[in-house]
């Protein structure tokens, strides 16, 4: 790791302030993504601004009809959450799958949302819940937050300070794990609200998370794990790496989803 | 150069440490407790687990900077006056370790998962929650034993120490 200089800013708006001020600063959250990034020299900021003391980016509440998670909200947090429990049980659930217990005690939703790995999980829950990305500087949809490979709408100098998920009537997340990384090789996360129907699959697209339409529509139709038989997924556009094709990985989406819609129904 | 203060083992320290300094670094080498072990430096394995603020946490993925005023405890930690803790003693009964290597992140990681789950902890609970500790012996099985009888005996001690008090 090449050294840097740490601030440590009690508020968003502080370190907003240094984000500005400072060249090449990057934050800071759980760092299970940015250090050992950093350990590698894939990344070497001149200044590292830790998120870990700003009390304003910390707390999950329910607000009318949203779920509202801080930031640095930490994976173990989200899981083991009574109000997430009882909103939205698919999201707490899914924070339960990330990674490790370890892992979950540092890592935060802020940081993996900002970070979009193409395998990482919450950006399935944002997409299929319509969830809003509330930044220090204006809201942005998850339609347009996620636009590509570890790519997002965020500007130079933007913070995610919260994210509002639309409670759903049903929703619930399947994931087929990496047995290695645990990460996730497919996972889909459906979720329906009124006559609207989302279906979000991640750890298949090669842009990153993305919605597919034909389970989307066959589920519209009827929202129960049998609409999917025989709704193939295409497994254009899909990744291949050593650990699957995109055959298996296309496959995978169908079998996840009606895991996911199954649960969501509470089959 | 930056400051850091914090509770390790019950005692306050306070070092000097350039800021990319990471937690296990300043345990192994500034304080030279070095029960702590890096296995993968990769955030991978398991071995450097320590309790922050009363949670598991891989020591070689945080900032010492980033846990000023923290409360540490690493596996020295663990004995009280010189008799071992409950996971220690099971593991030594249950012949739960070999080389000994991936060991003090074992036992951090049960406790933490006793912490987390109670006392009474089956197979399938056991060997999911040790997603993040990886061992190169033992294949498990004495592992996932020594924790189950482990986190009973836990227990006990809990119930004896309320009675006392
Ligand atoms: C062994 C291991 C297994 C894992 N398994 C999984 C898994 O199964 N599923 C999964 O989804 N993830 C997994 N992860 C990743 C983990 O969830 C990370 O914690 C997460 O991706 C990043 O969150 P963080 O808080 O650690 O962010 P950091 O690493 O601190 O930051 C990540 C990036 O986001 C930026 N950032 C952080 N916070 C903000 C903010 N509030 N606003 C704007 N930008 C910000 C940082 O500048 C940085 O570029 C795993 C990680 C490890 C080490
Ligand atoms: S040394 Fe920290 S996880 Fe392996
Ligand atoms: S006992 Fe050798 S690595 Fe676990």
């Amino acid at each position: 790791m090449y050294a840097f200089a740490y601030h440590r800013p009690a508020t968003a708006r502080q370190a907003a302030g240094l984000l500005a001020k400072k060249e090449d600063a990057k934050l800071l959250a759980g760092g299970h993504t940015l250090l050992p990034t950093m350990k590698q020299r894939l990344a070497s900021p001149a200044h590292l601004v830790d998120l870990g003391a700003c009390a304003d980016l910390k707390g999950i509440e329910r607000k009318g009809r949203n779920l509202v998670i801080g930031a640095m909200s930490t994976h173990a947090e989200v899981a083991a959450s009574p109000v997430v429990q009882e909103a939205i049980p698919g999201l707490a659930y899914l924070a339960s799958h990330i990674g490790d217990p370890h892992v979950r005690h540092r890592g935060t939703i802020g940081g993996s949302v900002a970070n979009n790995d193409p395998a990482a999980d919450y950006p399935s829950a944002c997409l299929a819940l319509g969830a809003t990305i509330v930044t220090n500087k204006r809201k942005i949809e998850a339609d347009a937050f996620f636009t590509g490979l570890y790519e997002t709408a965020l500007e130079e100098g933007e913070i995610i300070t919260k994210i509002a998920f639309p409670v759903a009537s049903k929703a619930a997340y399947a994931k087929f794990r990496n047995p290695a990384s645990r990460y996730a090789l497919v996972g889909v996360f459906v979720a329906k609200r009124g006559s609207d129907v989302r279906v979000a699959v991640i750890g298949a697209g090669e842009g990153g998370v993305f919605r597919w339409s034909e389970g989307e529509a066959a589920l519209k139709a009827r929202f129960a794990p049998k609409s999917l038989d025989g709704v193939k997924a295409s497994a254009k556009g899909i990744n291949a790496d050593m650990h699957a094709d995109a055959e298996y990985r296309a496959h995978l989406i169908g079998v996840m989803a009606k895991e996911a819609v199954a649960r969501a129904v509470g089959k | 150069m930056a400051t850091v203060s914090m509770t390790v083992n019950g005692k306050a320290v306070t070092a000097t440490v350039d800021p990319r300094t990471l937690l296990v670094q300043l345990l192994r080498e500034n304080l030279r407790l070095t029960g702590t072990h890096v296995g993968c430096d990769t955030s991978q394995c398991g071995a450097c687990v320590v309790h922050v603020d009363g949670k598991a946490v891989k020591s070689c993925t945080a900032l010492a900077v980033s846990l000023d005023g923290a409360s540490v405890t690493t596996i020295e930690g663990l004995a009280t006056n010189g008799a071992l803790h409950p996971m220690q003693e099971a593991f030594r009964e249950h012949h739960g370790l070999q080389c000994g290597y991936c060991t003090p992140g074992m036992i951090m990681a049960a406790v933490d998962m006793v912490n987390r789950r109670g006392n009474d902890l089956d197979e399938k609970t056991i060997r999911e929650d040790l997603d993040g500790n990886i061992c190169r012996c033992t294949g498990y099985h004495n592992i996932v034993k020594a924790i189950a009888a482990g986190a009973e005996a836990m227990g006990g001690k809990v119930q004896v120490r309320q009675a006392a008090e």
